[in-house]
C-alpha cells in the first residue's frame, strides 16, 4: 500500500497544447494518503477517467509526475504498478469456477496454496458467494459476475491501490446497496488505498473518506461529504451534490445582509465589497415554507417523493427548490419562505467567499 | 384511447416470462413499470408494442383487437436504454425520419420537427450528427423522434439509465411535462423507486413476471398490497422482522411489545411479518410510544446531509436513514427507535394485513 502523489500533473490529448482549453486535465497537485478511500466524482467529460488512467498507467501524462510512495511511476506500465482494478462491466473467466476466478491474481503471482485457499474463503464470505465457489462463472447473473470482479480486485493484500471505475453501473438498486456497504466494510477491514470513480453522488459520498469533485478538468473541491454539503467551495459542487442541488440566487451583498430584488435576507457572516457575479447559495433542505413569515414564492409543482416532498417554485424570477418533510401538508397559502442564516453561502464568480464571523 | 391486456402471457422455451396478465391503461396517463432487472418490464413492453406476440391472451387498442397486428401498423413509439439514432443523419433528419416514412408533406414535417426540437431543447443542434452530441442530448434526440410520431402509446424502457446522475435528474423533471402536452398513454420502465415517485402517475409493480399491484404511485408506495411490492418500492430496501400477536399485544423478538390498537386489534393471534422503511428508523425517541430496539451497529455511511445506519437486530440486518451527520463507532451497541405508526404488518404469505397508521392518514 502506498501514498499517491500527483505532482504538477496535467494532460492534453492534443499534440501541441497551446491554451488551457486544450487540457483535459488541468494543473493538479495532490497527495492522497495511504489507506484512505477516495472517490472521483464528476459528470462525463470532467477529466475523472483521464486521471484514473494516468494513475493506472494506461496513459502517460503530458506533464508532471505520479509517485507511489517515493517511487516515480509516471512512465511505468500498469503491470509494474502493483495495483488492482475493477471496471464498469464484469471481467470474469466464464470457463473457470468462481473459486478459480477469485484465486487467479494470487496464483498468477505464485502464492502458496494454503494461503490462496484461506484468502479465497475470506473474500467469498465477504461477497456472499461461499456456497457458489464450485460452480462455473458462465450463466451467473451480471450482479454475481460483478461481485466476483470486486472480490478479485480485493483478493491481494499487497497492492499499492485498488482502482474502481464505475463498478456498480450494471447492478440493480437493491444489490447496489449491498455491494456498496460491503466495499465500505472491506475498506475498513483491510485498509487498502481505494480510488473510486463515479458520477453517482450517493455512491461517492457514502463510500469515500474524501470526495474529489472534478469539473472541466479541475479539482474544484476535495473534502468530506459533510464539507461538500455544507460549504461547497464552487457553485458546481453545490449543484452536483444534493438532489436537487443547491439553490443559487443572484443577490447584492451588504456586509451581513443579502438583497434579492430589494428584499433583505440575513446572513450568518459578514462580507466585504464583492464584485463580479454575486449569488447566495442555499440548499433546499435549509428552506422552510410557511403561510405566515418570510419572503414570497410562487409554488409551481409539489412532488411527493416518499420520504420527503420537493416543492418547485419561483422566487423573484429564480427557480428555487424546497424540501419539506414527508408528513407536512403543503397548502395553497404556504407561499412564503424563510432562510436559515447560518446555512447560506455566498459566491462571487462561482467561488465561495468565506466572509467574517458576524 | 385505451390499451387493454386480457390474459396476456409469454412463455419462451417452456419458461414463463410473463404470467397471465390483465391490465388497462387510459388515455393521458403516465404508467411506471417498476421492478428489478428480469422482472419482465421489457417483455411486457414488447408485448404492448406488438414487437412480440403473446403466448396467450388478447391485446385491445381502443376496443379493437390488435393482438396479431404488426408493430408498424400500430400507433406506437418506443425509446430504449441505449440511445438509438441514425449516426449518418443530422439531428433534424433523425427526428424527421418517422414522418418521412409515413410520407408526410415537407411543411408538416418541418413544423413537427421544430416543435419537438424546441420541447427537447435541441433547436440549436439540429444540423449536428448524433455522435457530436453528449449522451443526454443523444437521448433527447431519440425522445424527440418518438414524440414527433404523435403515437397514442409511448413506451420508454429505462430511458435515463445510461445518463449521468444530474442529467437524469433534469430529464426526470422534463419528461412529465412532455407527457402532459402529448396526451398519449406513456409507459415508463424503471428499476428505481425514486424515479417512479418523481414521475408520479400510476405504478405497475412487477416481480418475477407478474404484476403485484397497479394504482396511483404514491398510494402504492404508502399502501403496498404485499411484502413483495413493498420490497420493490423501497430504496433502501424495506426492513423486516418477525412478530407475533397474542391477545391485546403485538410482540417483537426481543421482548418488546405494543398495544394492538385500531385495526390491529382485529388481527388473529399468530405470527406475522412487520415491515418499515429506512427513513422511519430513528436514533432518538420522537414520540412517546416509539419502541426501542437494542442493536449492534454494522457500519455507517454519511452522505453529507444524512447518515445511513446499518444495524443488526437479532437475526435481521436493518438500514436506517437519519438526518444529519452521525459518525458512530462500528460494532458498538446502538439503540434505535421506531414509531408503531410506521409499521406495516404482513401475513406470513406476504399479504398486507394492516397498513401503517401514518399511511392511512397521508
Amino acid at each position: 500500500m502506498a501514498q499517491i502523489t500527483l505532482d504538477n500533473l496535467a494532460h492534453s490529448y492534443v499534440a501541441n497544447p497551446t491554451s488551457e482549453e486544450d487540457y483535459a486535465l488541468k494543473q493538479l497537485d495532490h497527495v492522497w494518503e495511504d489507506g484512505q478511500a477516495y472517490a472521483l466524482l464528476g459528470a462525463s467529460g470532467c477529466g475523472k477517467s483521464t486521471l484514473l488512467n494516468i494513475i493506472s498507467g494506461l496513459l502517460i501524462p503530458s506533464r508532471g509526475r505520479v509517485l507511489f510512495g517515493e517511487q516515480d511511476v509516471t512512465n511505468a506500465p500498469t503491470a509494474e504498478r502493483n495495483i488492482a482494478q475493477v471496471f464498469q462491466f464484469p471481467v470474469v473467466y466464464d470457463t473457470m469456477t468462481v473459486r478459480e476466478n477469485l484465486a487467479f491474481p494470487l496464483k498468477n503471482r505464485g502464492a502458496d496454496a494454503a494461503y490462496i485457499e484461506r484468502r479465497v474463503q475470506e473474500i467469498a464470505r465477504m461477497i456472499d458467494m461461499e456456497d457458489q465457489l464450485r460452480r462455473k462463472a458462465r450463466g451467473l447473473t451480471a450482479d454475481a459476475k460483478q461481485k466476483i470482479s470486486l472480490g478479485r480486485g480485493m483478493v491481494r493484500e499487497d497492492v499499492n491501490a485498488i482502482l474502481f471505475d464505475e463498478p456498480l453501473t450494471v447492478i440493480d438498486p437493491h444489490m447496489k446497496w449491498e455491494l456498496r456497504t460491503q466495499l465500505k466494510s472491506l475498506h475498513r477491514q483491510f485498509g487498502h488505498t481505494m480510488i473510486y470513480v463515479t458520477h453517482d453522488q450517493t455512491e461517492a459520498l457514502t463510500f469515500a473518506d474524501k470526495v474529489v469533485v472534478m469539473h472541466d478538468g479541475r479539482v474544484v473541491q476535495m473534502g468530506t461529504p459533510e464539507e461538500l454539503f455544507e460549504t461547497p467551495e464552487h457553485t458546481f459542487v453545490g449543484y452536483f451534490i444534493g438532489s436537487p442541488g443547491m439553490n443559487l440566487i443572484p443577490a447584492k451583498i451588504d456586509d451581513n445582509q443579502a438583497y434579492v430584488n430589494g428584499s433583505k435576507i440575513e446572513l450568518g457572516r459578514g462580507y466585504a465589497n464583492l464584485s463580479g457575479k454575486v449569488e447566495i447559495g442555499v440548499r433546499p433542505e435549509y428552506l422552510k415554507l410557511s403561510s405566515k413569515t418570510g419572503l414570497p414564492v410562487n409554488i409551481r409543482r409539489v412532488e411527493d417523493v416518499g420520504r420527503h416532498k420537493i416543492i418547485r417554485a419561483d422566487f423573484f424570477g429564480s427557480d428555487i427548490n424546497i424540501i419539506a418533510p414527508e408528513g407536512e401538508a403543503i397548502s395553497d397559502n404556504m407561499n412564503k419562505i424563510t432562510f436559515d442564516p447560518a446555512k447560506i453561502n455566498v459566491y462571487a464568480n462561482d467561488w465561495r467567499v468565506k466572509g467574517e464571523a458576524a | 384511447m385505451t390499451l387493454k391486456l386480457e390474459g396476456v402471457s409469454k412463455k419462451v422455451g417452456g419458461q414463463v416470462q410473463i404470467h397471465p396478465t390483465d391490465l388497462q391503461l387510459e388515455k393521458g396517463t403516465m404508467n411506471v413499470l417498476l421492478g428489478p432487472t428480469l422482472s419482465g418490464k421489457t417483455t411486457l413492453m414488447r408485448l404492448m408494442a406488438g414487437l412480440e406476440p403473446p403466448s396467450t391472451g388478447e391485446i385491445y387498442w381502443n376496443g379493437e383487437n390488435v393482438t396479431g397486428r404488426r408493430v408498424q401498423d400500430r400507433e406506437v413509439a418506443m425509446v430504449y436504454q441505449q440511445f438509438i439514432n441514425y449516426p449518418s443523419m443530422t439531428v433534424y433528419e433523425n427526428i424527421a425520419s418517422p414522418l418521412r416514412l409515413m410520407g408526410k408533406p415537407a411543411s408538416e414535417i418541418d413544423a413537427a420537427v421544430q416543435e419537438a426540437a424546441e420541447l427537447m431543447k435541441l433547436s440549436p443542434l439540429l444540423t449536428r450528427k448524433p455522435l457530436e452530441l453528449s449522451g443526454g442530448q443523444q437521448q433527447r434526440c431519440a425522445l424527440a423522434r418518438a414524440l414527433v410520431k404523435n403515437a397514442g402509446l409511448v413506451l420508454l424502457d429505462e430511458p435515463l439509465a445510461n445518463l449521468d446522475y444530474k442529467l437524469r435528474e433534469e430529464l426526470r423533471v422534463e419528461i412529465p411535462k412532455i407527457f402532459e402536452k402529448s396526451g398519449a398513454i406513456f409507459v415508463y420502465a424503471t428499476t428505481e423507486p425514486e424515479e417512479a415517485l418523481l414521475l408520479g402517475g400510476n405504478t405497475v409493480a412487477l416481480w418475477e413476471g407478474a404484476i403485484t399491484q397497479f394504482g396511483l404511485t404514491p398510494e402504492i408506495y404508502r399502501n403496498p398490497a404485499d411484502a413483495t411490492t413493498a420490497r420493490v418500492f423501497s430504496d433502501p430496501p424495506m426492513n423486516f422482522l418477525q412478530i407475533s400477536k397474542a391477545g391485546p399485544k403485538i410482540m417483537f423478538g426481543d421482548g418488546q411489545s405494543f398495544g394492538a390498537a385500531g385495526k390491529l386489534s382485529d388481527l388473529k393471534d399468530g405470527r406475522y411479518l412487520a415491515g418499515f422503511r429506512a427513513n422511519h428508523l430513528e436514533l432518538k425517541k420522537h414520540t412517546s410510544d416509539a419502541m426501542r430496539f437494542n442493536c449492534k451497529l454494522a457500519i455507517t455511511e454519511i452522505t453529507g446531509s444524512e447518515t445511513f445506519i446499518h444495524v443488526d437486530h437479532i437475526e435481521d440486518r436493518w438500514v436506517g436513514v437519519v438526518h444529519g451527520v452521525h459518525d458512530l463507532e462500528p460494532k458498538s451497541d446502538l439503540s434505535v427507535y421506531l414509531d408503531p405508526a410506521h409499521v406495516y404488518i404482513f401475513a406470513e404469505d406476504g399479504r398486507l394485513v394492516a397498513t401503517a397508521a401514518y399511511a392511512q392518514a397521508a
